[in-house]
């Protein structure tokens, strides 16, 4: 009854009896205290679910209820097994996930709608006498009301609202904004569709439907390797973990498995048990390093010299010395080795140029469908020119031939590799290749002894062509002189010896990276050798780590390289695994129409995001890197001198990469001139822009007209996570206190853009409003206007998938949503209901003008074998060929609601697909009004319903082929048509295989194999990408419909990077001597590697991750160089450069490779974090110190697979080559005193 | 009946029966009820600063005077008398032991209080209670030392002996145990007045982790094997006796 009262019988002995001599007791004492652990393990129902989060995990997770409250979580262990000799997939999870119950319920949890108070304050005020959407332009058109509430993004003051009046204030500036400045105004940044698709597309569908813009995150997060596109024309498709199993050799490449892919790491440790051999490379000690039977600790940033080394020797020793048979029949077929490549004279020199093409030869061979996109190789049959099946020229415009038979115009072929024997070649010349290794700088290894042009000895033979006799080589032959291999063919710059310093060789890569030559060809000779007898058997796994270094493609290419090489690309156990943050989509195809309204509207507004922040935050005003320092010594003739926002500029103009905003004027304002001038669309904004009448916003980003208005900032934490220059976000697109601490152009006498308008100042608070809808309160939601409670991942229906496994897994509401939050469906359903409830009367049916890039896997892909700017007057303005295209969409403003619960008419009438091909999809759309039902009215009366998320996920599963067998059928059978070949078998027998959402509920389901992907579900093997290429001759979505080595894109070949070669890191030049203080000596390397005490890239608030690591921001420094500037472990440092500054603790290990310092990603300032002395504002947090800079090579487009994709292709915010100086913090300052929190507290408390 | 209600009388005859009622009831019931509350929440993880000095003077201090008060008030007079202690000595071992603790207890507490009140994250996350207690041990420990002043006048220990005649006649169920005190110099009323409150007060306070120290494992020294079974029988197994060896066939 009573704990104490029980308790008062002193008089009694507890003493029952002894055993064990003595040594053990037995007693009756109370054993009421052990009710307390079993309360608190007792509960009423378990649910399954998952995490949300961005990571690959997509773990199977039992949610624990009790008296309506989560009480924990642990492991599911029920997935489907898998066959005989391959190990199950449990157990999957770890510690990160299984501490995420602990947010439901605690103190950072967002429970209200909340509004900065200062917006409230005038809001209210003004809402007494006037309508929401007066009241918002009333309110920005007051610059002081305005920047009451905008300078004090960041520092408190948020107040409490109702939902009623949070989503009337947004969806007033949504509407306002559409109205005023267009509707490409509104922003809406959400990343990893797979990790809850349904919360991802509630948010987008919402904005398409009102045309709003959705971002890109792959590319953003630098996570997306643009190498993977060149090569493949694919995104990134990726081995499932288990086919880690079937491999025989393991290479890791900075991927630190046991710690970052810990569900999955079970694989590794069987696969070790096994006999799996495995190498693993990294610069730090790290978990993965004891997996390892040699661990190879190269230098941070080198890792393309340690990756040509291991290419010199496989070419060595399996193609030149001897020629292994199943490597050189792979490359045949699946690589461009045989392809022809112009030589091209430059200056009396000659340089690799572009492929050769059906149309350089007379007679086109006979080709008379897109010649110009059919490369050609040497046929040994036929003793000629071959256009071999398969290139992008096939994929367009004729069926049939799109596919991968060793065949040319219907006659078998065998296409030579190689004029280096006397009888093939015609002559031996001279070729010029770019060598980058002179350029490092500071403690990266420069290579004096080498020019930085070397001209090498090339078989070649003479082609007649259009324009007269000409050379061409084959790419394997110059393929293997950029490794530096000498053949006998006598010249410079090649060798036959390991031991010579020759760009190339290990032990030039020994100089370079640090790792000893002999282990260098030990471990190259190995991956080979198991790869030749096991038929590709060889595999490497990647993180992130390589692909954030500016010259990621380096590192990649030169990796893709050697697996191509030994054949692993598209065999089971073999090939490229990367593994970052991308979380494959599965049901792809049937997700899209949901999240970007294809059921009503078609384009949507798409946008890659590096360039937009790159613009909008003004990270272009203080660009340090000049396009002469990456541009390639065998660069042609050209107009290369200009920055880098002016590529971005030129590759929007000529339809490369979208734009956000798109043009200066508002486009439903556009659309009304057109018609009232009687013109087409599109032939009145060509002729305006022609004659500059039209601009497009991206030629002046910091004009009020081309700001981005509203921002959506949803499943993510932008600011506090993946917001590279984080404070020019603060600076410029916020407007609030910054650390910036460097000078612009203007201000520093810098070259300034000669494409973008230069204002002397600067703006300051871009943003209108910024939304930010999480469950936790994330430095992004402390910086926004507005925070919306949303629902956690254990209180919502969503799905989720992985590229780590290939199950499909639900995410359930465990219990209903905590305090105030909603689900992100419900949210964006009541912003849409709230926008069509305020509009009628401002904005009615409109016709908007979306301008749409060139499309990867669209015929317009092949719109632009040659570069041609249009403004320059090099061409027509050709919309959709030369520029991008300009498509009117009909949008009804007064029925978004309608149209966002409901499935709309457009994908009756075009069907459904991806990536290249399509289907009719009439079939799925009347099984879903069976299904869900239909609206009976609105503007969507008789349209299937999607009023719930549980529907919406029936929507997805029912127009996925990987989730509904008959779709998959359909989708095998439109593929046919393209290759000619049979390939329905994939799907033999799924017809009737649907799944539904609560058939994922019951237990996660594997998907069914689909066209749009390039593996393939199946119980032989598991899945691995390529493998349909490989084993169905599927063509890669390349030019030349192979694994593409070889890029011959003029800018490609600019910027020296047609083969692969090592590049060092660039140099930002951050550190200035007006930011360095005296006396602080210590420069650094900055490294963002992925933790192990956050969730994933985005929590690092949760108590139980904290209790278990430091409790608060940490750095990383070896040992020696903790000791030269008298840090010891522990102390508080600061970390600043030119664009930025943060504090955190010092973590001094000896593990950590001295010259770096590694930060884990993402350690927000919301806890534990002091002031910095350097900006005198609270901390920073890892992406203070970094700024993004941009690629040119990676703006290309309308050039086959270089042509745009959302999250597919374009610039990548990379963020490694950042140099910082590390000091120990002299006062440790908290910024607690009154007056640094009391005044914006008191002012919301009114 | 209130016409001849003396304050004196409520004070010290009603109020100590009143406070300890309190204290014993107000304990079982969070004990009870709120075990997990049950402890010295102690803030030092959220500020180290000004709380170590602090806590080590106060406590020292005021152990020292807790049990200076236990024994000066619950030693009975005749255990003084057969000891033979002048009553003039014992007084002077409390002033000179007292006075001193006192000083030490009222300087930590004087930092720990104005730590409390400063330091924006401890005031932050101090309860109404948390504060209230603080201060209401600093007031009485300002008191109890300004009593020495009166002490001093009549060191012949006759006021002592009032108080422990007072407390003792209080655990004792001596209805007129009220009168002993009625005569003595305000400061000492207000001295014990204030003690009833915090004795009131204690089993809604930090302070209950004073009792804390009974809950620890002392027994655990005196442990009898290495191995206890905490067993749900009521009485012991039958013993059993050694296996009986069987002789190999």
């Amino acid at each position: 009854m009573s704990h104490l009262l029980d308790r008062l019988n002193f008089l009694e002995s507890k003493d029952l009896e002894t055993f064990s001599d003595g040594f053990g007791k037995a007693t009756r004492e109370s054993r009421d205290w052990e009710d307390t652990y079993r309360n608190r393990w007792r509960h009423d129902k378990v649910v399954r679910s998952t995490h949300g989060v961005n990571c690959t995990g997509s773990c199977s997770w039992k949610i624990y209820v009790k008296s309506g409250i989560v009480t924990w979580e642990t492991q599911q262990t029920d997935y489907p097994r898998t066959r005989a000799d391959l190990p199950n997939h449990e157990p999957r999870g770890c510690a990160r996930g299984a501490s995420y119950s602990w947010y439901l319920y605690s103190a950072n949890r967002v429970k209200n709608p909340l509004v900065r108070g200062r917006l409230m304050k005038v809001w209210r005020k003004m809402r007494e006498t006037m309508d929401p959407i007066a009241a918002w332009t009333k309110l920005q058109a007051d610059p002081i009301l305005r920047a009451s509430y905008v300078e004090t993004r960041g520092k408190g003051g948020f107040v409490r609202a109702t939902w009623d009046e949070a989503t009337e204030i947004t969806a007033a500036a949504n509407a306002y904004t559409a109205k005023t400045y267009g509707p490409d105004r509104v922003f809406g940044f959400s990343p990893i569709p797979a990790m809850s698709m349904v919360s991802y597309a509630a948010g987008s569908r919402y904005l398409s439907l009102m045309g709003g813009v959705c971002m890109s995150f792959y590319d953003w997060y630098c996570d997306l390797p643009p190498a993977s596109p060149m090569t493949w024309g694919e995104q990134t498709d990726v081995p499932e973990s288990a086919d880690w199993y079937n491999s025989g050799y393991l290479l890791l490449w900075g991927s630190n498995v046991p710690q970052t892919r810990t569900p999955d790491a079970h694989f590794y440790t069987e696969a070790r048990y096994k006999g799996t051999k495995s190498a693993v490379i990294c610069p730090d000690y790290s978990e993965a390093a004891k997996f390892g039977d040699v661990w190879l600790n190269a230098k941070q940033g080198t890792d393309a010299a340690l990756a040509m080394a291991f290419g010199h020797v496989i070419l060595r020793e399996f193609h030149l010395d001897r020629q292994a048979e199943y490597f050189e029949e792979y490359t045949r077929k699946y690589s461009d080795f045989p392809m022809l490549v112009k030589l091209e004279k430059q200056n009396g020199k000659l340089v690799p140029g572009r492929f050769l093409r059906a149309d350089d030869l007379d007679g086109k061979l006979g080709e008379n469908n897109n010649p110009e996109w059919k490369t050609i190789a040497y046929d040994e049959i036929s003793k000629g020119l071959v256009a071999p099946n398969g290139s992008v020229g096939y994929r367009w415009g004729e069926d049939g031939e799109w596919n991968l038979e060793e065949k040319a115009n219907a006659a078998e072929t065998r296409l030579k590799m190689s004029f280096v024997l006397e009888e093939d070649h015609d002559d031996v010349v001279g070729v010029d290749f770019p060598y980058f290794g002179g350029e490092a700088y500071g403690q990266f290894q420069t290579d004096a002894d080498h020019p930085d042009v070397l001209t090498r000895n090339i078989p070649v033979k003479k082609v007649k062509t259009t324009e007269g006799e000409i050379r061409v080589a084959t790419v394997f032959d110059l393929f293997c002189a950029n490794y530096g291999l000498d053949r006998g063919l006598g010249g410079d710059w090649v060798t036959s010896d390991y031991a010579d310093e020759m760009p190339g060789t290990p032990a030039w890569a020994e100089k370079i990276t640090g790792v000893p030559a002999d282990k260098i060809a030990h471990v190259a000779r190995e991956f080979a050798d198991n790869a030749e007898k096991t038929k590709g058997k060889s595999m490497i796994i990647i993180g992130a780590a390589m692909n954030h270094w500016f010259h990621m493609d380096m590192n990649y290419r030169g990796v893709i390289n050697m697996l191509v090489m030994c054949g692993c690309v598209g065999q089971s156990g073999g090939g490229w695994a990367h593994y970052v943050g991308q979380e494959k989509l599965r049901p792809q195809t049937g997700w899209q129409p949901l999240a970007f309204a294809l059921d009503w509207n078609r384009p949507p507004r798409h946008m890659n995001s590096t360039s937009a922040w790159y613009a909008h935050t003004d990270q272009w005003r203080y660009e340090t890197l000049k396009a002469d320092e990456i541009l390639s010594p065998t660069a042609p003739e050209g107009d290369w001198d200009i920055s880098l926002i002016d590529y971005n500029i030129r590759a929007e103009r000529m339809g490369w990469l979208p734009s956000a905003p798109q043009l200066k004027t508002n486009p439903l304002q556009v659309a009304k001139d057109a018609k009232a001038a009687g013109k087409e669309i599109p032939a009145y904004v060509v002729e305006n822009l022609k004659s500059g009448d039209l601009e497009m916003a991206c030629e002046d980003p910091d004009d009020p007209a081309n700001w981005p208005r509203n921002l959506f900032v949803w499943r993510s934490n932008l600011l506090g996570s993946s917001g590279k220059g984080h404070e020019y976000f603060l600076k410029h697109l916020l407007g609030t206190d910054h650390g910036v601490m460097g000078k612009d152009l203007g201000e520093d006498g810098g070259q300034l853009p000669k494409e973008a308008k230069w204002h002397p100042d600067a703006p300051r608070g871009k943003l209108d409003l910024l939304v930010t809808i999480d469950f936790r309160m994330s430095t992004t939601a402390v910086y926004s206007d507005i925070v919306l409670p949303t629902a956690s991942w254990y209180e919502k229906d969503d799905m989720n998938t992985s590229d780590m496994h290939p199950f499909i897994h639900p995410l359930q509401a465990a219990v209903d949503p905590a305090y105030e939050s909603k689900s992100d469906w419900e949210i964006f359903k009541s912003l849409a209901k709230k926008f069509q409830e305020i509009t009628p009367g401002y904005l009615e049916k409109e016709t908007d003008i979306v301008a749409l890039p060139i499309l990867h896997d669209t015929p317009a892909e092949i719109a632009q074998d040659q570069v041609k700017d249009w403004k320059k007057g090099e061409c027509d303005l050709i919309p959709g060929k030369t520029a991008p295209a300009y498509v009117a969409v009909e949008r009804d403003y007064t029925a978004i609601y309608d149209r966002f619960t409901a499935l709309g008419p457009l994908l009756d009438k075009l069907g459904n697909g991806g990536k290249g091909i399509g289907w009719n999809t009439e079939e799925e759309i009347d099984n879903l009004g069976a299904l869900n039902g239909v609206q009976l009215d609105g503007a969507a009366a008789g349209r299937p319903k999607i009023e719930s998320a549980i529907d919406a996920c029936e929507v997805i599963l029912m127009l996925a082929p990987e989730t509904n067998g008959n779709v998959a059928v359909k989708a095998w059978e439109a593929l046919e048509k393209a290759t000619g070949r049979e390939h329905a078998h994939l799907a033999e027998g799924e017809h009737g295989n649907k799944i539904r959402f609560h058939d994922i509920a019951a237990q996660p389901r594997k998907i069914i194999s689909s066209p749009t992907w390039s593996g393939i579900e199946s119980d032989k093997v598991s899945y691995n990408a390529g493998y349909t290429n490989v084993h169905e001759l599927i063509p890669w979505r390349t030019l030349t419909g192979r694994q593409q080595l070889y890029q011959d894109h003029l800018w490609m070949l600019a910027f020296g990077e047609g083969f692969m070669s090592y590049r060092p890191p660039v140099d930002l030049k951050t550190i200035t001597k007006e930011v360095q203080d005296d006396g602080d000596n210590l420069v650094l390397n900055f490294i963002t590697p992925h933790q192990k005490w956050g969730i994933h890239s985005t929590y690092t608030d949760n108590l139980l991750m904290l209790t278990l690591n430091r409790g608060g921001p940490v750095v990383w420094i070896s040992e020696v160089d903790a000791k030269s500037a008298g840090i010891v472990d522990n102390d508080w440092i600061e970390v600043y450069n030119t664009n930025g500054a943060l504090t955190a603790r010092a973590v001094v290990s000896q593990r950590i490779k001295e010259g770096t310092t590694f930060m884990y990603h993402a350690q927000e300032k919301i806890v534990n974090t002091p002031g910095s002395e350097k900006t005198g504002h609270r901390g920073g947090i890892h992406n203070s110190v970094t700024r993004a800079v941009l690629k040119p090579t990676h703006m290309i487009g309308g050039y086959a697979q270089q042509s745009y994709g959302f999250n597919y292709y374009g610039t990548v915010g990379s963020n490694r080559d950042e140099f910082v100086v590390v000091r120990k913090m002299k006062k440790v300052d908290w910024l607690d005193r009154e007056e640094s929190w009391k005044a914006p507290a008191e002012e919301a408390a009114q | 009946m209130f016409s001849n209600f003396d304050i004196d009388f409520f004070i010290f005859g009603i109020m100590p029966y009143a406070a300890l009622t309190i204290l014993v009831i107000g304990s079982i019931a969070r004990y009870d009820r709120d075990q997990y509350t049950w402890k010295s929440s102690s803030s030092q993880l959220l500020r180290r600063k000004q709380l170590i000095l602090g806590s080590i003077m106060f406590h020292i201090g005021i152990i020292t005077i807790f049990f200076g008060h236990l024994v000066g008030l619950f030693t009975p007079v005749w255990v003084l008398d057969a000891l033979a202690v002048p009553y003039w000595l014992k007084q002077w071992m409390a002033v000179i032991i007292g006075g001193p603790a006192g000083i030490i207890a009222l300087a930590g507490g004087t930092l720990l209080l104005h730590r409390r009140l400063t330091d924006p994250r401890i005031r932050a996350t101090s309860s109404w209670s948390d504060i209230t207690i603080m201060v209401l041990i600093w007031l009485q420990l300002v008191i109890g030392l300004l009593t020495i002043t009166q002490t001093l006048q009549h060191m012949d220990g006759s006021e002592m002996v009032r108080f422990m005649n007072w407390s003792q006649s209080i655990v004792t169920w001596n209805v007129n145990a009220w009168t002993t005190v009625v005569d003595v110099h305000w400061l000492y009323k207000l001295h014990i007045f204030l003690g009833l409150i915090i004795t009131a007060f204690f089993p809604f306070t930090r302070l209950v982790h004073m009792i804390s120290g009974f809950a620890a494992p002392f027994r655990y020294l005196l442990r009898p094997g290495f191995q206890i079974v905490r067993s749900r029988r009521d009485r012991a197994l039958p013993k059993r006796s050694a296996p009986k060896s069987t002789p190999a066939e």
